[in-house]
């Protein structure tokens, strides 16, 4: 989230779409609720299905699962061609102006640079026009043909509401009521909320639908505003934390990321990513990049990292290509693959078609499972009848099983959505002779080490100096790793304005990522974080929720990355001049007397710096400005384009019905094998799209007593005119089959889904909640994801599982 | 007299419990038996966070004993943190039943094994099962690790083991599995934020 679940209640408009979260978020969709009584809010819900949300909705518009980037690119159409945009703030703190190289180029709906053996572009022309100063050419009329503003409204001239309703099926009179009330907040004052979640991510496109929901907001002003921003509802509690540390494939600690083959070079390496203003008098914090990193080098090597030997960048293992989850499975089918770890992941379950996951698995030598709770991953080699129908004699690969403790065991932080990071405390000892997992993964680590310091062998030199300060080292304690990622001073940090002042005694934490230096005097594990413990203690830990200025910012309640600061790009909440847009809800604003902008928030801003010095409040871009052209930050593209779920009942793309290759997204990666496992709409002619119900959580409620009591089968909602069809009554099993498996589960025959008229055809969803499986209280059922495509989308890899293809047929 | 939030809940919990005894005319006669003590007074309260999903609604666990060394601390009750100013608390249907996910019958309790072609699991010691697991990385680590690449470049990766990490676990275990993933050159390595 740019802004946090309180600061819901001070928005006047919120959007819910590509989520549901009166259902899977209740406790934070209570701030929705007080909006609505308080401020007279509206809460808008646009879905395929008719959802706990859209019930206490003031508006529902339906849309078919997989097209929301033909409603916004629709939305985005409506507020340039009607006039209905925040003109200060796209002007001041966008790249309205931004002139784009003239080799960039849209045709047929596909971008310049395509490659469609590699099914990947050549991103060279997708910049801006570069003047002599070495910054970007600008032209403040916005009549420059080539400018971002002319080019974007070119672009979505094609999204009328028309094709809106072809694509969509999404009502014209109810695509543009939802037009009109998302217009209203383009006034300086009003400000509307995104709220979305896995509805968005799961899809070839997904990352970016998001970036079209963004471009809505800061079309309309509504970035960086109280009671605005884009807030993505993450589905874990601590989702986000990890996300924030690195644990992906491509990442280390706060967003920086792995070097790739090519980049041998320590110092190219980091001023590639230490970005240099690319418009006059802009902060470009990325600049720091090299503090971020020789920080974190330090806490993890220690005197092994040195200025002679590049903080030990060799020692990080570098990129040839990114190996995310279903990279990975593909490669275990492959054979490539010898060793799997599943620390509290359940990738049977969560990882989509269940069978090339499973013969993965099969294939493995070993698997090592860390979990609280008997997970089906850990007994994919066990015959569980028709739901887990394998031969364990023909599976070879070895299962290590390790329970560990659950969040009432032990101590340690989470980062909530709203970005709070938020310590917990210990209330009770696990069960029989379960560990926690830092002393799970210190029982491995610390024996491979000792195997290594005395047998030697590949490669030892991390692993025998990787940094393992603890009391008793074969428990980590999580103060001590808390302290390490926070940071402290190896040396007295001074002022660099002032070298005789002392900011930080050697020894001593530090108080934020501004006091981190790139000569090895400091040590931080994770810039983002640092702030989180400090000389004065546990910032997580702090429990004042007093709300001084009454907009719900509780300053003092646990610690929210980065720097304490709640809304994220706060400066955008005022004008030029550093007035605020709607004195009413102020978070900051520029003090002209104390010369420091000061509010509510932590300033997301050089502190200091004037209006008149024309700062932008963006300073994490180069450009100081938010970006609607992406230049070459996107897989498929700098402007978001509809294309259509790689299983969709539409055979051409609407938008480019003559180009084959524009139908699905051209840059999401497939891999050979699985162009044969997508389904037809001949033979599997429904919508499918997978999802959570509050009474559960995932693959964990089913065992837990209460949850499988109120929600205890499995089952799945057809809509009233398809049961007719198919002589479905309510209570009935049906098979649902893809072109990958089947799952038989009870039908639920409602009014919640309806036939949509999509490109003149009707088309019907088959919804399917996600929760069942072969282990657990509930009765058993078949895992949802048996029935999930193998293809993810563009940039994150993140799976189709919210539009594919499906039929359907009673038992 | 300054009363704290636990203190007002304890008086509340006894006076009403025996004002509407009496009020319902069960008001003792000779044998007055002592009032059923409300249960939460004497129990150790511990603050959480629910680890569902990523509101972060802020939790009490109620628990059984003091804490000392021979004193087993049962968990018994779990509500919502009426302090919290997200969830000033509410939980949902999830986080209400929080209580049976800690006592759940399924939670694992013994280490156990299950070798190439079995039926079934094994009891394994911790120390077994850490050696034999650092014995299985070891060997594919010293077979498999690529140290440069077809170019001669320096690449120093581990890619025939990898790693799913929980997005449930702590901060403090993220960034220690993180340290340890790189340190060995790990990079087949994600968490749920990818699904």
């Amino acid at each position: 989230m740019t802004n946090h679940w309180v600061d819901i209640k001070n928005t006047d408009l919120v959007l819910i779409m590509g989520g549901n979260a009166a259902e899977a978020h209740p406790c934070g969709f209570k701030w929705v609720t007080e909006a609505k009584a308080h401020r007279k809010a509206k809460l808008i819900v646009v879905d395929p299905r008719f959802t706990r949300s859209a019930a206490v909705s003031d508006y529902y518009a339906p849309i078919r699962a997989g097209t929301d980037i033909a409603f916004l690119g629709g939305v985005i159409n409506y507020l340039l061609s009607h006039d209905r945009i925040h003109h200060e703030y796209v002007k001041n703190y966008t790249d309205f102006s931004f002139l784009v190289k003239d080799e960039f180029a849209f045709e047929n709906g596909i971008y310049s640079g395509y490659n469609p053996e590699a099914r990947k572009y050549d991103k060279s022309s997708w910049g801006y026009q570069i003047g002599p100063d070495g910054y970007v050419v600008t032209d403040p009329s916005l009549e420059n043909p080539r400018c971002v503003y002319q080019l974007m409204k070119a672009h979505y001239a094609r999204y009328t509401p028309d094709m809106v309703f072809t694509i969509c099926g999404t009502p014209k009179e109810a695509f543009l009521k939802v037009c009109e009330m998302i217009a209203t907040t383009a006034a300086p004052d009003k400000t509307m909320t995104v709220m979305y979640a896995l509805g968005w991510t799961q899809h070839s496109q997904g990352s970016q639908i998001i970036r079209t929901g963004a471009m809505v907001q800061l079309l309309l002003g509504n970035i960086g505003a109280a009671g605005g921003g884009m807030n993505a509802l993450r589905g874990h509690s601590n989702i986000q934390g990890l996300t924030d540390l690195g644990l992906l494939s491509n990442l280390l600690p706060g967003y920086m990321t792995l070097p790739g083959d090519a980049e041998q070079d320590y110092k190219a390496y980091i001023d590639k990513r230490a970005f240099k203003p690319l418009r006059p008098g802009q902060l470009s914090y990325w600049s720091n990049y090299g503090k971020f990193f020789v920080s974190t080098m330090k806490a993890w090597y220690g005197d092994s990292a040195s200025a002679g030997n590049n903080w030990c960048y060799d020692w990080l293992p570098k990129l040839d290509k990114g190996y995310d989850i279903l990279q990975v499975f593909e490669n275990m089918n492959q054979g490539k693959m010898n060793g799997y770890i599943c620390q509290g992941f359940n990738p049977l379950a969560s990882a989509p078609c269940k069978i090339k996951v499973s013969t993965g698995l099969s294939k493995l030598k070993y698997l090592v499972i860390i979990d609280p709770l008997a997970t089906e991953t850990s007994e994919f080699w066990q015959n569980h009848g028709e739901y887990n129908d394998v031969d364990p004699a023909k599976i070879q690969t070895e299962v290590f099983r390790l329970p560990s403790t659950c969040f009432a065991e032990e101590d340690g932080s989470l980062v909530n959505s709203g970005r709070w990071l938020q310590w917990h405390w210990k209330a009770a000892e696990p069960p029989g002779d379960a560990k926690g997992d830092q002393e799970i993964m210190a029982g491995i680590f610390l024996r491979l080490k000792a195997m290594y310091k005395k047998d030697g062998g590949a490669f030892p030199e991390p692993i025998l100096n990787l940094t393992w300060k603890h009391r008793q080292p074969d428990a980590p304690s999580p103060e001590e790793l808390a302290r390490e990622f926070s940071g402290k001073a190896l040396k007295d940090v001074t002022d660099p304005k002032d070298p005789t002042r002392v900011l930080v005694k050697a020894g001593e934490q530090l108080n934020g990522f501004a006091e981190l230096r790139d000569d090895g005097s400091t040590i931080c594990g994770c810039w983002l974080f640092s702030g989180a413990w400090t000389e004065k203690g546990n910032m997580m830990a702090r429990r004042d929720n007093s709300d001084p200025f009454g907009i719900g910012q509780t300053l003092n309640w646990a610690f929210s990355w980065p720097a304490n600061r709640r809304v994220l790009y706060n400066r955008a909440s005022c004008d030029p001049n550093g007035k605020p847009y709607d004195p009413a809800r102020k978070l900051i604003a520029w003090d002209a007397a104390s010369g420091k902008w000061s509010g509510s928030d932590i300033p997301d801003f050089k502190a200091d710096s004037p209006p008149e010095d024309g700062m932008s409040p963006f300073i994490m871009n180069p450009e100081g400005v938010a970006r609607f052209f992406a230049v070459d930050k996107m897989a498929e593209g700098p402007f978001p384009e509809h294309y259509e779920p790689f299983e969709s009942p539409l055979a051409t793309n609407p938008l480019h019905p003559a180009n084959a290759a524009a139908r699905a997204n051209p840059a999401a990666r497939v891999f050979k094998e699985d162009w044969s496992t997508f389904g037809k709409p001949d033979k599997f002619p429904y919508v499918c799209t997978t999802y959570r119900l509050t009474e559960h959580f995932h693959f964990w409620t089913k065992h837990v007593r209460l949850n499988a009591i109120v929600q205890p089968e499995q089952f799945v909602e057809i809509d009233e005119e398809l049961a007719q069809q198919k002589g479905i009554k309510a209570g009935d099993h049906v098979r649902v089959k893809s072109n990958r498996g089947f799952i038989v589960a009870v039908a639920v025959v409602t009014k919640r889904l309806r036939a949509l008229e999509i490109a003149g055809k009707k088309v019907h969803t088959v919804g399917v909640p996600i929760h069942w499986g072969f282990l657990g209280l509930a009765r058993n059922g078949y895992i949802t994801n048996t029935l999930t495509p193998f293809v993810g989308d563009g940039n994150t890899q993140t799976p189709e599982f919210k539009s594919f293809l499906v039929d359907l047929e009673k038992v | 007299m300054q009363v704290t939030r636990r203190q007002f809940f304890r008086i509340c919990a006894a006076g009403v419990g025996s004002s509407s005894l009496a009020a319902l005319g069960f008001a003792p006669g000779e044998a007055l038996a002592e009032v059923r003590a409300f249960k939460l007074a004497r129990a150790a309260e511990t603050r959480n966070t629910c680890p569902y999903c990523s509101v972060g609604c802020g939790v009490l666990i109620y628990s059984l004993g003091d804490r000392s060394k021979n004193a087993h601390g049962e968990v018994m009750h779990i509500e919502g943190d009426p302090d919290h100013p997200v969830n000033r608390g509410t939980l949902c249907p999830k986080g209400a039943a929080l209580l049976d996910f800690v006592r759940s019958p399924n939670r694992l309790k013994r280490p156990e094994y299950r070798a190439p072609g079995s039926k079934a699991w094994q009891p394994i010691s911790w120390d077994e099962a850490f050696t034999r697991i650092a014995r299985l990385m070891k060997e594919d680590r010293d077979k498999n690790f690529i140290a440069k690449n077809d170019k001669g470049e320096t690449v120093n990766r581990w890619i025939s083991t990898g790693m799913l990490a929980a997005s449930a676990s702590s901060n403090e275990t993220g960034y220690l599995t993180q340290k340890i993933a790189r340190s060995l050159g790990m990079l087949a390595f994600d968490n749920q934020a990818r699904v």
